[in-house]
């Protein structure tokens, strides 16, 4: 693997994961509980979108054979998606997709700290622009989970609940593979096991606050960034979200 | 001849920001940088927010707007880094968000008064409001919903 190819697979983890969940967060547009909610979701999908056409613009660029960050999205089938299981799994209630929020803003606003760093300038600029996004992100979904779990008795049972269906998706962000061994050793990405404490740190006090309970496991389902095994789910967000561009090749109005 | 570059800064100053139209696109902070590279004008651009809409919307306007003063080479830039900040609003922008009813940002986080009435007593209705750059509050005193500018 060369360190361009690496790089490729590396930005579209990054550009997948926050496509996948922006999708998945505007599913909420016009069903929030309330409308300021429903306004808060809208927008931090059209954060994520924005996000993933930057992620996704400079993959396009570093695999040099012509394609845009609207082909990568709109044209690629689900073996070639490199996002994380956990961005992929469905809204559930309100508090589950705030509980998945919470738990992918708090790995991607300290991941996004380290890549601010990265030796590929293009890299640490986007790094630079989508880390104030994320970190207005977690304060919001970190204070929702607070919130909710610290609410009434409902609200937290359904908050522990999520945490609890949610957790074995948790390990997947700090597995490790060739691509990021290849990009740790440029400088270019830090390695995904480096931000386990500051993100247990992080997950253990607003749990703490929000009086949730962190299940005791470290088992972890695989497969979401490397492309190996995506659940059932993640083809049924590509059904609704890709129809147009495979209905009508090259739409555009 | 071609234009100065002060010249083009005082006609991008009149152009509006399409979501916001009290203050301009200078206003904003936005235009980073323009120069004359031959005779080709390259003006530097930077986003709000990465998805924001008005992107494109604002590169059309700026083009269109300078294509008036007959300008006709001109290439629009966007640049990243260093990522574009609240404390880039001008002083003007930020008296102009306050008259239009928009509180400015401020460090704190929150809005100082209610841009209404003048009350200090304000609860946080949402982080988001109706763009991306704002949140959305409310006045304890005169009970009216207002847009605060987000601090970023």
């Amino acid at each position: 693997m060369t360190q361009d190819q690496a790089l490729f697979e590396y930005l579209l983890r990054l550009g997948d994961n926050t496509l996948v969940l922006g999708h998945r967060v505007s599913e909420w547009c016009g069903h929030s509980p309330v409308l300021e909610e429903d306004i808060a979701l809208a927008n931090t999908a059209l954060d994520l979108i924005g996000q993933t056409q930057l992620w996704l613009g400079l993959a396009g660029e570093v695999e040099g054979k012509g394609r845009d960050a609207d082909q990568l999205a709109m044209l690629r089938d689900i073996w070639d998606f490199r996002n994380l299981l956990l961005v992929e799994l469905p809204n559930g209630d309100f508090g589950q997709t705030l509980m998945r929020q919470f738990l992918f803003d708090a790995w991607q606003s300290i991941n996004l700290g380290r890549l601010m760093s990265s030796t590929d300038p293009r890299v640490a600029e986007i790094a630079a622009k989508a880390g104030k996004e994320a970190a207005y992100h977690v304060e919001r979904s970190g204070d929702t989970v607070v919130g909710l779990g610290d609410g009434t008795e409902e609200s937290h049972a359904r908050m522990q609940k999520a945490l609890d269906y949610l957790w074995p998706y948790v390990g997947e962000m700090f597995l490790s593979d060739d691509v990021d061994a290849e990009l740790v050793k440029a400088g270019i990405a830090p390695d995904p096991a480096s931000l386990r404490n500051d993100y247990d740190t992080l997950i253990g006090r607003v749990m703490e606050t929000a009086t949730l309970t962190i299940p005791d496991s470290r088992f972890t389902h695989k497969g979401g960034k490397t492309g190996k095994t995506h659940t059932e789910h993640l083809g049924h967000v590509l059904t609704s979200m890709q129809w147009l561009q495979r209905a009508y090749p090259g739409a555009s109005w | 001849m071609r234009a100065s570059v002060e010249q083009i800064w005082q006609w991008l100053d009149a152009v509006p920001d399409p979501e916001i139209p009290v203050i301009s696109l200078v206003d904003l902070g936005i235009i980073r940088d323009v120069e004359w590279q031959g005779d080709t004008l390259e003006i530097s651009v930077t986003p709000t927010y990465s998805g924001c809409p008005a992107t494109s919307i604002i590169n059309l306007d700026i083009e269109t707007a300078l294509r008036g003063h007959g300008i006709d080479k001109l290439e629009i830039k966007r640049q990243l880094s260093p990522p574009w900040t609240t404390d880039w609003l001008s002083d003007k922008g930020r008296a102009r968000l306050q008259d239009y009813g928009i509180a400015p940002p401020t460090a704190a986080g929150g809005p100082e008064a209610c841009p209404n009435c003048g009350s200090a007593n304000l609860n946080k209705v949402s982080q988001f409001g109706s763009t991306p750059c704002k949140a959305a509050w409310r006045c304890n005193d005169c009970l009216e919903p207002f847009d605060y500018f987000k601090c970023i």
